[in-house]
């Protein structure tokens, strides 16, 4: 899948937003593993995402709905995951 | 039927987190169930077994959940190492049975694509399915089984249905075993993608998507994740149950302690005054009687843990403390350690095995014993109820109760501290990824809640009838020997062995305000806690010339000052006094390091601690 003018991180998305995963790519020390740990709990490309909740500090970390699945993430590990509008 | 036929077989159950494996665990083998470590780690390994109606004997492993072979924590370890039959100690699994929850395929389905290039035979075994039913899942059996190629039985743990099926399965499956060849190894990143494209396939093809959704999950995280809401609604979860541990156990504990009573009073009727009396009286009875009184509390405690637990609260509580805990340097994860660690630091110490980063890990180990755990309530309820008025102080807040939940909170709050001085100063690494699922609320199974319950009071039970029977027993003779001399007008304890190491320790602990009688309780106590309190009662009914009748709680309000008895308060919030978590520490971490650093540390802590509130509270003038 083509990353897109319309992508933007999931970290930056807020309560409410939705989106598709069109890119998954982590980087730094643990990079590698943490993107095979990130599409291991579903966050692959074309799942669809939804923000449903955030955490009282910073608005962190995030509950996102993955598919059919809830799954907590912190913001920092949001960032690796660029999500896109979902094409109508 | 051939030898062959009815040979044993072992099976393993593997799946995600929280797809019912444990309800389907209890539900093939009933209570023919053993609970023990792992060889070398601490793991917890649950092993059972059944027997099918051809006589065939299987013994099943319930397996840590894991969402991958890829393992990265010591619990997915386990799991890989005994489906590969790698793991010492361990006999390679006849067939895998891959737990599946239902109305969640997606990630178990690329599990299952990994499990089978392990070449075992295997059983899928889709648990929940009434659930699935409810909202209107549509699974094609035939269809998923044939894309998977591993035959499917539909379970419904927590109410025994499909059990025969999957027994039948199993059976047939063992028949056939062949020596495997396994094509696994660990996947890379592109080939995660292509797992996923291809289960993505199947869950097309041949499931189709809930008619009813589960709404509840959502309407209540709605609730229960709100950032103010959720967050008052823990912090009321949290104090309920200390209320619960109180209230709700105070009538079977009064009636415990009033057999353990009676018990003493029955004895010293029926028997002549002797040694053997003594022992059975102020030793066994004053020592283990003590302990076992707080049965109730220590049940309730475990019974919320079990209950938030199953009903999937505790994932929310990790998503709700996560920024605080990673404040402290910590992972959300921890959290649960450190409310398991409010039943026992030990399960808690255990817990920490998810947490993939060793030094999240290590400073979580550190942690957890500073949580109040559950061998400290029969200390905190005697001083409590000793020392401090049973009166309310606002509303129906009781100040007992106010002064418990200070002494809770007072271990969490040195917790984070500690662990922000171990992360912001010594060890600064960026922290361990935060990521876990939230699974959908279930009402928990009376059933596997009262196993679960009954599990931990065979485990206190057996501690003391053991552990604490033992010191009991020893604390008593070195209470009683040797005799006073004749003619002697102190209490007899004073000549014995007991009150010379009481009397050697007592410079060291004066400053603090303990007197000799509290030294000496000490010793027993680092074999565990609660011991303490079975060695005042003992020190106390011996030294207190035979004076049966009063109880322990109105003795100490004699003998001690409020400053000393919230010193001996205050050094229990750190004090290191539990030789059974030093041991697993050492055993976690295959090293002498951290159980040493860990006792030095703690014991420091009790020592400033206790010096501190005892000088304070003399100030104030409470020291008469």
């Amino acid at each position: 899948m083509s990353v897109t003018s319309l992508s933007r991180p999931l970290s930056d998305a807020r309560k409410g937003d939705t989106g598709v995963v069109s890119f998954v790519h982590a980087t730094g020390e643990q990079g590698h593993d943490l993107e095979r740990r990130l599409l291991e709990m579903g966050f692959v490309e074309g799942a669809r995402v939804e923000v449903l909740h955030e955490g009282l500090i910073g608005r962190d970390p995030m509950a996102v709905r993955v598919d059919d699945m809830r799954v907590a993430l912190r913001r920092r590990e949001a960032g690796f995951i660029s999500i896109e509008p979902q094409a109508a | 039927m051939t030898d062959v036929a009815i040979s044993p077989a072992r099976i393993a159950l593997v799946g995600n987190p929280n797809c019912g494996k444990t309800a389907l665990f209890n539900a093939l083998t009933g209570s023919r169930q053993k609970v023990a470590n792992y060889a070398g780690v601490t793991v917890e390994r649950k092993e059972g077994s059944f027997t099918t109606p051809d006589g065939r004997r299987i013994s099943v492993l319930d397996l840590p959940g894991t969402y991958s072979l890829r393992a990265r924590s010591p619990d997915e370890e386990v799991t890989r190492d005994v489906v590969f039959g790698r793991r010492a100690g361990e006999a390679m699994p006849d067939v895998l049975v891959c737990v599946a929850d239902a109305t969640n395929l997606r990630l178990v389905l690329r599990l299952i694509l990994e499990l089978k290039q392990v070449g075992r035979p295997m059983v899928l075994a889709l648990n929940m399915y009434d659930i699935a039913q409810r909202q209107g899942i549509a699974i094609d059996l035939d269809g998923l089984s044939k894309a998977l190629g591993v035959p499917i039985v539909t379970t419904v743990a927590t109410r025994r249905r499909g059990i025969e099926d999957l027994v039948r399965e199993v059976d047939r499956l063992a028949v056939g075993a062949v020596s495997p060849v396994s094509e696994w190894r660990e996947p890379t990143a592109a080939e995660i993608r292509e797992a996923h494209r291809q289960s993505q396939r199947i869950l097309k093809e041949f499931v189709k998507p809930p008619a009813r959704p589960d709404t509840f999950t959502g309407r209540l995280d709605s609730v229960l994740l709100h950032p103010v809401l959720g967050s008052l609604l823990l912090l009321f979860v949290l104090f309920l149950m200390f209320q619960a541990v109180f209230a709700w156990a105070k009538p079977p504990m009064d009636f415990l302690q009033a057999c353990f009573d009676g018990l003493g009073v029955w004895i010293t009727h029926v028997m002549p005054d002797s040694l053997l009396r003594s022992l059975l009286t102020d030793g066994v009875i004053s020592g283990v009687g003590t302990v076992i009184v707080f049965l109730p509390q220590i049940l309730i405690v475990f019974f919320f843990i079990i209950c938030l637990e199953d009903f999937g609260y505790m994932a929310r509580a990790a998503f709700l403390m996560d920024r605080i805990m990673g404040g402290a340097g910590l992972h959300g994860r921890a959290f649960i350690t450190l409310l398991s660690s409010v039943a026992c630091a030990i399960p808690g110490i255990m817990s920490t095995r998810v947490i993939d980063n060793k030094r999240d890990r290590l400073t979580t180990i550190l942690i957890a014993p500073l949580m109040t755990c559950s061998a400290r309530i029969p200390i905190y309820t005697l001083i409590i109820s000793a020392f401090i008025p049973n009166r309310n102080v606002w509303g129906p807040i009781n100040l007992q109760g106010l002064v418990m939940f200070g002494l809770y909170a007072a271990g969490i709050v040195s917790a984070l501290l500690i662990s922000f001085i171990i992360r912001k100063i010594f060890w600064r690494t960026a922290s361990e990824p935060f990521l876990m699922e939230l699974p959908a609320y279930k009402v928990p199974d009376v059933l596997n809640v009262a196993r679960g319950v009954w599990q931990r009071a065979e485990m206190f039970l057996k501690r003391a009838g053991t552990t604490i029977l033992s010191m009991a027993i020893l604390i008593w003779f070195f209470s009683s020997f040797p005799r006073p001399p004749a003619g002697a007008t102190q209490p007899a304890i004073d000549y014995s062995l007991a009150g010379m190491i009481g009397h050697w320790v007592e410079p060291i602990m004066q400053p603090i305000g303990f007197n000799w009688q509290m030294s000496v309780s000490l010793i027993p106590g680092m074999a565990a806690r609660e011991v303490s309190v079975a060695a005042l009662g003992s020190i106390y009914a011996i030294s207190a010339h035979g004076d049966d009748t009063s109880k322990l709680g109105a003795t100490l309000a004699t003998h001690w000052s409020l400053a000393t008895a919230l010193a001996f308060l205050a050094w229990y919030i750190f004090a290191p006094q539990c030789a059974s978590t030093l041991a697993v520490v050492k055993r976690e971490t295959n090293a002498w390091r951290w159980p040493i650093i860990m006792f030095v540390y703690m014991v420091v802590l009790a020592y400033a601690a206790a010096f501190a509130t005892y000088h304070v509270a003399v100030a104030m003038g409470w020291g008469h």
